[in-house]
């Protein structure tokens, strides 16, 4: 059990675990999505996921809407006109460098707008991401969990465990992307009244395996593996696309010294976090909880001042 | 008034969560307060000779206490497996330092009201040596309760403030003092109400007390808050604000200038106060709710955070 109100580094080290294995996380490059939602149907389709609503939102591609109870992957989708000046900064690159397309008889071969030609070009850009839980380092849903039900795994990760779970609820509003979700349905599904969020799939890490939606994901833009590894290859690629002119290209959740310790799952994004609907500088709530209870504890003497007070005087028998 | 400012959002969409809680957890609040606020109440009463004050508080100590273990239960996604939170002791959750204040508070709340109500007892163990004991197990039981009973009172406003609701954590300051005053100012409304205007003299300092802290916190609370102090004056959360502040002041006026001679002033401005300390936490819970469900509060301070540390940067 977590007892530090902000641990060391290691989550898995600070949690007990004496020989852990290596921290375990996903890196998302958003750049490389294609928005096919392989991800959320694994996910849904490996943990038994129950469905939550068929209706259409009108948020472009986006029917999901946002992480919850029975959406542990979500894709965002944000159709966005581009800042004045801001997508012609790319450079194209040389026309031999670039691979060239096959034709297969298909109706279009052709790079969208690339028959047009780069002066035709509007600065319409589509972003896509595929969100998940942070993992974070300091993680305020198993900080603030009163059952125990949420832990810490030896990979580093957070897991509810649903048969200790009571429902209170008190991770929902504690999480400062809120990712985790009390499930009110379907009816009979065994996990309603249960806090539910992604496990990055911990039955599967336990059998050496990757997680559903990395294992489906086509680009590659969900990678999973070694946290200090992902981090490297993420700061890479970030690199290589700041220098070439990618407007907006960044990483998020992939420093250890932001407000939750560094995330698990961290992103590159082309766009400010509040964008694809990211809080921009979370903070993990206890990290005032000590603050907290000073001014509860000055608080709870100043009671029983005022009470002295109100009985200061003649005793009465 | 806050500027509006300009910002970024996914299609308008709550960034945070609100939670998932519903009337039972703002009542919660209240009880707890008043369950404190009237075993603090009671004990003084009992050390200073004024029975009737001691057993009404006590009372309603152990029915403010029995209340709110309901809420709480009743509020579970679970409810059947209450029980769980007591698997663990946790420094880090306050909802789980909460569970063990009242499971010590609870027991010895109840025990203190259940000595005032010796005619629950057979005859035979009445008149024996267990009915002779029961007003010094009262006492004991008492003074455990009141002991208890000051973290009963202020640790809520930490359950709520440790959270990235943002109403609730940007008041995590002035919360735990906004809440012992209203927790003071209902007891001490409950003792006006019940006890004779002879012994109401603490209950109705009490009362006065939290009623004026109660309002000059809030002000306090409100300039502290930043941006997320508006959602105090929207929906839900204005009407009880309003109401709150209108039945508090207009409750610790009447206690002030007629509490001490009339039974029906002091009868009428008790109510009042014990309803405003419940529309101070139902107004506080849903201007909390309300700030979850709009990505602004979120956004908005933690954008300003960056550019800043951002500026600073290219500063140096």
């Amino acid at each position: 059990m977590t007892m530090s109100f902000l641990g060391s580094p290691d989550p898995a080290t600070s949690a007990g675990y004496a020989d852990p294995p290596k921290r375990k996380g996903f890196f998302t490059d958003t750049s490389i999505c294609i928005g096919c939602k392989a991800c959320e149907v694994a996910c849904k389709e490996w943990n038994s996921v129950p469905e939550d609503g068929l209706s259409l939102s009108g948020m472009s591609y986006d029917n999901s809407v946002g992480l919850g109870a029975s959406t542990w992957r979500h894709v965002a989708f944000i159709e966005k006109p581009g800042e004045l000046g801001e997508p012609h900064s790319h450079q194209e690159p040389a026309a031999a460098a670039r691979p060239q397309p096959l034709d297969l008889g298909m109706p279009a071969a052709a790079l969208p707008g690339a028959s047009a030609g780069l002066e035709d070009r509007t600065s319409f850009r589509w972003l896509m991401e595929a969100d998940v839980c942070k993992h974070c380092t300091h993680a305020a849903c198993l900080d603030v969990c009163p059952t125990g039900a949420l832990f810490r795994t030896e990979f580093g990760t957070v897991v509810v465990q649903n048969d200790i779970c009571n429902g209170c609820g008190y991770c929902v509003p504690a999480c400062p992307y809120g990712v985790i979700e009390r499930r009110d349905g379907p009816p009979g599904d065994e996990a309603v009244g249960i806090a539910q969020k992604c496990t990055l799939c911990y039955d599967r890490l336990s059998d050496g395996m990757e997680p559903a939606c990395a294992k489906a994901c086509p680009t590659q833009s969900i990678q999973f593996g070694d946290l200090d590894e992902l981090r490297e290859r993420a700061q890479v690629r970030v690199d290589a696309l700041v220098e070439s002119g990618v407007p907006g290209a960044q990483l998020y959740g992939a420093s250890p010294d932001d407000g939750v310790g560094g995330a698990g799952a961290f992103f590159l994004l082309l766009d400010k976090p509040e964008v694809y609907g990211l809080p921009p500088d979370p903070v993990v709530t206890t990290k005032d909880l000590a603050l907290m209870w000073r001014n509860a504890t000055v608080a709870a003497f100043s009671l029983v001042a005022g009470a002295l007070v109100a009985f200061a005087g003649r005793r009465r028998s | 008034m806050v500027p509006e400012a300009n910002f970024t959002s996914y299609y308008g969409r709550p960034i945070v969560k609100a939670s998932p809680w519903t009337a039972d957890i703002p009542a919660y609040l209240f009880l707890g307060g008043l369950a404190g606020g009237s075993s603090l109440l009671a004990a003084g009463s009992d050390i200073s000779g004024r029975a009737a004050l001691r057993r009404s508080s006590r009372f309603t100590a152990a029915a403010a206490l029995t209340l709110s273990f309901g809420a709480l239960v009743h509020d579970l996604g679970r409810p059947a497996r209450f029980h769980h939170m007591l698997r663990v002791a946790k420094a880090t959750s306050p909802m789980s330092v909460g569970t063990w204040i009242l499971t010590a508070y609870g027991p010895m709340a109840a025990l203190a009201a259940a000595s005032e109500a010796p005619g629950l007892l057979p005859a035979k163990l009445r008149r024996g040596a267990l009915g002779k004991l029961l007003p010094g197990i009262g006492r004991l039981a008492g003074v455990g309760a009141a002991v208890m009973a000051p973290p009963l009172v202020s640790y809520t406003a930490v359950l709520i403030s440790d959270t990235a609701t943002p109403a609730w954590h940007d008041a995590h300051h002035e919360l735990p003092y906004l809440f012992v005053s209203s927790g003071a100012s209902a007891a001490g409304g409950m003792g006006m109400l019940f006890a004779p205007l002879a012994q109401a003299g603490p209950a109705r300092r009490m009362a006065v007390g939290g009623a004026v802290a109660e309002l000059a916190i809030g002000q306090a609370m409100e300039g502290a808050m930043g941006l997320s102090s508006a959602e105090l004056h929207a929906g839900k959360a204005e009407k009880y604000m309003k109401a709150a502040h209108t039945l508090t002041g207009a409750g610790a006026a009447l206690a002030a200038l007629l509490g001490n001679r009339s039974r029906l002033a002091a009868r009428l401005s008790g109510a009042a106060m014990v309803a405003g300390s419940a529309s101070l936490r139902f107004g506080i819970f849903h201007a909390g709710q309300q700030s979850a469900a709009d990505p602004r509060y979120t956004v908005i301070p933690q954008r300003k955070r960056l550019d800043d540390a951002q500026a600073a940067r290219l500063d140096d």
